[in-house]
């Protein structure tokens, strides 16, 4: 229960929350929609993986597969129902994306049953590492920091660098002007809406590969992006990254140190219950006094 | 010359290194009609945000009938008589031109928060409402539903629900906006006899309608006040001609 | 207004005639489910008047639910165990008295909301609703890792709460109590939304910069419409848990939080009748498509997705339109 250990572990949950939220929060600033179905992607993305790992003994291949079954899964679903939801209020975004849920959670549950599946990753992947400090380190989560490290870098290189970016950004400013601007909107809408959907599979196959994968896997993280979103404020990569750092961090450390907190003044089975609940809280805490603060998010557009 | 009932001093705005407002002071007397005019980006709109309240200016007090409100909210703002129109008429769709005007009678009344009695059945709305809505012009059209008023008739009515307020002045945004001739001619006389009730503040670019009307204008181009006069003065300055009037006034 | 009573009126009458039947009939099962019905009903009933009518789109509201299932089954623990609930700041004994534990269950969640409502009302649009959902979600865990009254595994409690003069484990009778409790909400939601608050409520709705400019300020209205919702939530909670004589944490769940939205938005958003209605179809579809598939929430999925993209006013707006066809009238509100 080394400090350190507890860290990089937060380090690693925060880029997890990272990828989901970030294309939540993408979505949500160019179309302006709130999709609850985003958690199915992750799902997805980690079925995807597990399958595909299995049938061709390749994680590699699984993690491609992730990626490539989100996007198009997040593709077909942006053309099926996501487009005519674009212009409707937020309450109906909402039922429709949460009948998607259902429709996702039960039609999984239907192909591969209730029972978790699990991946074993390649042994390039698997071990531990020596850390300077001599801190021994799983390799897999190190890993997944660097993913994390690695999309954030990504995306930032194509908010700001590419056309696409550019177009993007306009789309969030506003977006009737780009569709007067002669801009494909239809089709700029998919692309973002199947990157945002390819992150969040991207992220349930590595979470897949460390825990299980199994039906309903993605709605607890779902709810923490959206904790993530709110702190770091709307339609701002730079927010998800930091907020989900921030959430990350805050409910790993909260974990590890609040029971040993209160084991100083109350007996230990005390203490683990009462600072195992209090640390689940701490990070809907926070959230509560970001909001108190700065009801916009840490780099929300002030409304 | 009697105390102003609005009074605006100093007034400034920034939104980075653009000043939509710079240094405005503008009175408005009791009785009279101010019309406020100027090209468009003027920052006609940010000036009105800011005397509504929806704004805080970064400089600059307003002083509404020798109360400095610049703490109060637009709610506030509303409830000491501050009543407003909108430049696109702002009206609640679903309800009927009845339920309108006593929102505004129960927004005016400050007493909102009874929760048993039927609106419909309380005089203490309904009667004030329907004198208002009568004297808006708009007699007859209680039960009819806001979306399927006329443009006019909606201008009508944000009218009577600024009756409503109790007003001790008005601040009106473009009200001939969209109105053609005969709808222009009908308000114009509405507006003239509006001003017995409190002064008004008319944000206009119907030049027409200002020379009829205006006991006063202010002229605001690059969020300035260039020149506050009659219409006489105002028709003959060179300033105003240059940057907005052209020759033809 | 008055061709919108009548089809509320029928919507009740339908409920109340399928329970009686039922007993008459000897069903004790049926008339259960339509107790649950009536429970479900009544939570959608305090979530349209924040939703529906204040366009607050709580999807948190399963946080008022839970907690009064939970007020209920914590009384009803202390009340056989003999324990006090509290002993500091004033002594607090358990009961098994209804009476005594709805108003308890409903000013628990009514100050449970006026925290809730008080921070989430400092956003709009769908941070509110992240935030809502996020809060419905604290509590959840909360009440998970809370060992005392059953943690994950939830609480029994073995002896339906009692009601003056009334055996409360006889079927029809706690139905007659739940639809009694239901038929008041009713009316209190009638008469809410008809009264000055109403129009404030609904002006805020439609129309806030308006509504502004004639002096109402949107969010002491907002939560005060807040409040009462959870309130009535809440009551339907403690029924709830008084009708499956259990209490556990899935009460507070995501997913109970979508369900009540899914009452209201099948019934018909800001349809006084319209969370019953919804409850009802929801129940009968769980009921007659359980047996055939385990899945059958795909097939309420779908359903909810048709209804969202090609029927919002729900079922309720279906009906009438279905009216106004066969009249050939035009539509009152």
């Amino acid at each position: 229960m080394l400090l350190a250990e507890q860290a990089l572990n937060g380090l690693q949950y925060g880029m997890m929350l990272f990828l989901m939220a970030a294309g939540l929060t993408l979505v949500f600033g160019v179309m302006g929609l709130i999709n609850l179905a985003h958690g199915a992607l992750y799902m997805i993305g980690a079925f995807a993986c597990a399958t595909v790992a299995a049938a061709t003994g390749s994680f590699w291949l699984g993690l491609v597969a992730s990626l490539a079954a989100a996007a198009a899964a997040g593709a077909l679903v942006e053309m099926a129902v996501i487009r005519r939801l674009y212009t409707r209020d937020h309450l109906d975004q909402v039922l429709a994306t949460f009948a998607l849920i259902l429709i996702f959670s039960e039609g999984t549950r239907w192909v591969f049953g209730s029972f978790p599946l699990y991946l074993t990753l390649p042994p390039a992947l698997s071990g531990a590492v020596t850390l300077p400090g001599g801190l021994q380190y799983p390799l897999f989560r190190l890993v997944i920091i660097c993913v994390g490290a690695a999309v954030a870098l990504g995306l930032w290189l194509l908010i700001t660098r590419t056309r696409l970016g550019i177009r993007i950004r306009a789309g969030e400013a506003d977006r009737e002007m780009i569709g007067a601007l002669g801009v494909d909107i239809a089709r700029l809408y998919t692309i973002v809406f199947a990157l945002g959907a390819a992150l969040a599979g991207l992220a349930g196959a590595l979470v897949g590969s460390i825990q299980s994968v199994q039906v309903g896997m993605g709605e607890p993280v779902l709810i923490l992006a959206f904790v993530v979103i709110v702190i770091g404020g709307i339609g701002s990569i730079k927010g998800a990254l930091i907020g989900a750092l921030l959430v990350g961090m805050t409910d790993t450390i909260g974990k590890a140190l609040l029971p040993a907190l209160f084991a100083q003044f109350m007996e230990r089975s005390a203490a683990n219950t009462t600072g195992a609940g209090l640390a689940s809280m701490l990070i809907y805490i926070l959230m509560a006094g970001v909001l108190l603060v700065r009801p916009q998010g840490l780099f929300g557009a002030r409304t | 010359m009697s105390d102003p009932i609005l009074s605006i001093r100093g007034l400034k705005k920034s939104f980075g290194a653009l000043t939509a407002t710079d240094d405005v002071s503008l009175d408005l007397l009791p009785g009279e009609i101010h019309a406020l005019i100027g090209p468009n980006g003027a920052g006609k709109s940010t000036l009105i945000k800011q005397i509504v309240g929806e704004i805080r200016p970064d400089h600059g007090t307003i002083t509404f009938e020798g109360q400095v409100i610049d703490r109060l909210d637009a709610a506030a703002r509303a409830r000491l008589g501050l009543a407003r129109s909108f430049q696109v008429s702002s009206v609640i769709a679903d309800f009927t031109v009845l339920q309108n005007v006593m929102l505004a009678v129960a927004g005016a009344d400050g007493h909102v928060f009874r929760f048993l009695r039927p609106a419909l059945r309380d005089t203490a709305l309904t009667e004030p409402a329907l004198f208002h809505i009568g004297h808006a012009g708009l007699a007859g059209r209680e039960g009819v539903k806001a979306s399927v008023l006329s443009h006019g008739e909606r201008r009508k009515l944000e009218i009577a629900m600024a009756l409503a307020l109790r007003p001790r002045a008005f601040l009106l945004d473009e009200p001939m906006a969209g109105m053609g001739l005969e709808g222009a001619k009908q308000l114009t006389t509405i507006l003239s006899d509006l001003r017995a009730e409190a002064p008004i503040l008319l944000v206009e670019h119907d030049m027409d309608a200002v020379f009829a009307l205006a006991d006063r204008i202010s002229v605001l181009v690059y969020g300035r006040i260039i020149a506050t006069g009659t219409v006489a003065e105002i028709r003959s300055n060179p300033q105003v001609r240059d940057s907005y009037l052209g020759e033809e006034a | 207004m008055t061709r919108d009573m009548i089809i509320n009126l029928c919507v009740f009458a339908i409920l109340v005639a399928t329970a009686v039947g039922a007993h008459l009939g000897g069903q004790g099962f049926t008339v259960t489910l339509a107790t649950k019905a009536a429970i479900l009903g009544l939570a959608g009933v305090g979530l349209n008047l924040a939703l529906g009518y204040g366009g607050l789109v709580s999807f948190g509201h399963a946080a008022f639910f839970g907690i009064g299932g939970y007020v209920t089954g914590i009384f009803a623990f202390h009340a056989s165990s003999g324990e006090p609930i509290l002993t500091l700041p004033f002594a607090l004994m358990g009961s098994n008295e209804m009476l005594g534990i709805w108003p308890m269950a409903m000013l628990a969640a009514g100050l449970v909301a006026l925290l809730i409502g008080a921070l989430s009302l400092r956003t709009t649009g769908v941070y509110f609703i992240m935030v809502t959902l996020a809060f419905a979600q604290m509590i959840f865990y909360f009440a998970i890792s809370w060992p005392r009254y059953g943690g994950e595994d939830g609480l029994s409690f073995y002896v339906r709460n009692t009601f003056p003069g009334v055996n409360t484990l006889v079927p029809i009778n706690y139905f007659a109590i739940c639809a009694a409790l239901l038929a008041l909400a009713l009316i209190f939601t009638a008469l809410v939304t008809q009264s000055r608050f109403g129009l404030a409520l609904q002006a805020t709705r439609q129309n806030e910069q308006r509504s502004t400019a004639v002096g109402i300020r949107a969010t002491p209205v907002r939560l005060t419409a807040f409040v009462l919702s959870a309130m009535i939530t809440a009551l339907a909670g403690s029924l709830y848990a008084d009708l499956n004589r259990f209490v556990s944490p899935a009460m507070f769940s995501w997913h109970m939080s979508g369900e009540i939205m899914v009452f209201v938005i099948l019934g018909g958003v800001g349809r006084l009748c319209g969370p019953l209605a919804g409850a009802a179809v929801f129940i009968l579809l769980e009921h007659l498509l359980g047996p055939i598939t385990e899945h059958w929430q795909a097939l309420l999925g779908l359903m909810l997705l048709a209804i969202v993209l090609f029927a919002p006013g729900g079922l309720i707006g279906l009906i009438t339109l279905g009216l106004d066809r066969i009249r050939g009238g035009k539509a009152d509100v």
